[in-house]
């Protein structure tokens, strides 16, 4: 089906293409002038410039001549090999979206036996195969270092991937779980149900679970107020839930900071953590699901080094 | 046929065939694109940009990312691997400008809409190194201001003569739409529908 929306364009553009090429060629036909004879001398123009400064009739140049029909040339073989005059496919058959699929294809035929001896072997072999981690970490870097860092160490609000800690679990089939539908971490606000003095408690009890620097009667005050508005998700000690992505608020780690300052920030304006479903960003090929396992691959395997 | 001398000595002849022959290549490939269905007809789902999507479209031209940053996917796999689908026409059809860009210092954002969430754009475009510590992108720390745009409904007017078809009720809400939103907030809600209606794969 012809793309135009209506059946004078594609003669609308072969008319004046052609006619532009032979029009070009026909002018400088015309306009050509026979080459001197050895020994002759070209014609004299009437105008004289400045007293002295002539102007000859010379011929043009061969060289020059030659490489004009040469491009006219060029403009017609590409027009009959390649698409360019209204409708007219070329004898090729040429197009970008079908040069783009042969390439797809034919780095599919080259990548396929690789990924499919890994698609064989389950995660945690996988993970330990160096092969597989060096395509896994160019993997990594392509979709995940913009957040998690080149090093995988995460940044504020990115989870660090190599310490250890999850949010959600580290075995191969949540880390699998995680990349496939992606995570959305939401910590409601809290900050006008505490209001500010039950907010500063609050953010007093949490340090001391941590054994960090604390006001003890402020945390004595906040182990209520947790207990009534946090331990839901946190647990009433404070050791997370994993099926919700609650973080452990008992250890060092800490996603957003932990400081007072913070922790109050925390509490006040709540949290939203996203990360994107990587079914969504792994590229366009059919080695969707390789690439997945190759990378679900390589996070389990950043956790596994001591 | 004219002599070459008949041309050079009639000024109004020169500038007549000087015409004539330059047009000829923006008579046959652009003139026709406007009549092409693939360049006119949006893909499915897309819709013209909300008011704050518009707002922060403008923030993104005023701040010279196009500079720095294409929306053109090119069909080839190294680039489909690293970004996704292939731009098509009929993405660009409400994109006026187009802000292609012809330079990549930084990565396509074509298909940015979606890869991030919003409090990644936040923190990258506060200062990219607090997230790609190898980056070298500028930061945009200004961008956290209320968002000022007085002319969006004029805007809205103006592209609705192009056929942006946006309604009298759209336009009316606008202001309100804006209203205590930040030109980050203006430009993250453009970015996050940036190819976001890629061809079904």
């Amino acid at each position: 089906m012809s793309d135009f929306t209506h059946g004078f364009w594609p003669i609308y553009i072969s008319v004046i293409t052609v006619a532009s090429i032979v029009g070009t060629w026909a002018f400088l036909r015309s306009q050509t002038t026979r080459k001197l004879a050895p020994g002759e001398k070209p014609e004299l123009m009437e105008h004289t410039w400045d007293g002295d400064l002539q102007d000859l009739n010379n011929p043009l140049p061969r060289w020059w001549l030659g490489l004009f029909y040469g491009t006219l040339v060029f403009a017609a073989a590409y027009l009959l090999l390649w698409p360019g005059l209204g409708n007219f496919a070329g004898v090729l058959g040429w197009t970008s979206s079908g040069a783009y699929e042969a390439e797809v294809k034919a780095a599919e035929a080259k990548f396929q036996p690789v990924y499919a001896r890994f698609m064989k072997q389950d995660i945690a072999s996988v993970a330990a195969d160096p092969e597989a981690r060096a395509i896994g970490r160019n993997l990594f870097l392509t979709y995940c270092s913009q957040c998690h860092g080149s090093d995988a160490t995460g940044a504020r609000g990115f989870p660090n991937l190599t310490d250890h800690d999850w949010l959600y679990g580290g075995d191969p089939d949540t880390i699998v779980a995680t990349l496939t539908g992606g995570r959305n971490g939401i910590m409601p606000a809290l900050g006008e149900v505490l209001g500010p003095q039950g907010t500063k408690e609050v953010a007093n009890h949490v340090l001391s679970l941590s054994g960090r620097k604390h006001d003890a009667a402020l945390a004595a005050a906040g182990k209520v107020k947790f207990a009534e508005n946090c331990a839901a998700c946190h647990m009433p000690d404070g050791t997370g839930m994993q099926a919700l992505g609650a973080p452990n608020l008992t250890d060092k780690v800490w996603l957003y900071g932990g400081s007072e300052a913070t922790i109050i920030e925390t509490i006040t304006k709540g949290r939203n953590g996203v990360m994107p479903a990587m079914t969504q960003t792994l590229g366009t090929t059919s080695n969707k699901e390789a690439k997945l396992h190759l990378l679900a691959a390589y996070v389990y395997g950043l956790s596994q080094k001591q | 046929m004219i002599s070459h001398e008949t041309i050079e000595k009639n000024l109004g002849l020169l500038i007549v065939l000087t015409i004539l022959i330059v047009s000829v290549g923006g008579l046959v490939q652009i003139v026709p694109l406007f009549f092409q269905t693939s360049t006119t007809t949006p893909v499915a789902g897309l819709k013209p940009y909300t008011a704050l999507q518009l707002s922060g479209r403008d923030i993104y031209i005023r701040e010279g990312c196009v500079g720095c940053h294409s929306q053109m996917i090119r069909p080839f796999r190294a680039e489909t691997e690293r970004y996704g689908h292939y731009s098509v026409a009929g993405e660009f059809v409400y994109d006026r400008p187009f802000l292609w860009g012809s330079k990549r210092t930084g990565p396509d954002l074509h298909r940015v809409g979606g890869r991030y969430s919003d409090a990644w754009h936040t923190a990258h475009l506060m200062n990219p190194r607090d997230v790609v510590p190898e980056s070298n992108m500028p930061a945009y720390p200004w961008l956290d201001r209320p968002l000022k745009d007085a002319a969006i409904q004029a805007k809205m007017r103006t592209l609705n003569i192009v056929g942006h078809g946006y309604t009298e009720q759209e336009i009316a809400a606008a202001p309100a739409a804006l209203e205590g939103k930040t030109e980050l907030e203006a430009l993250i809600a453009y970015l996050q529908v940036l190819g976001t209606h890629a061809p079904r794969i």
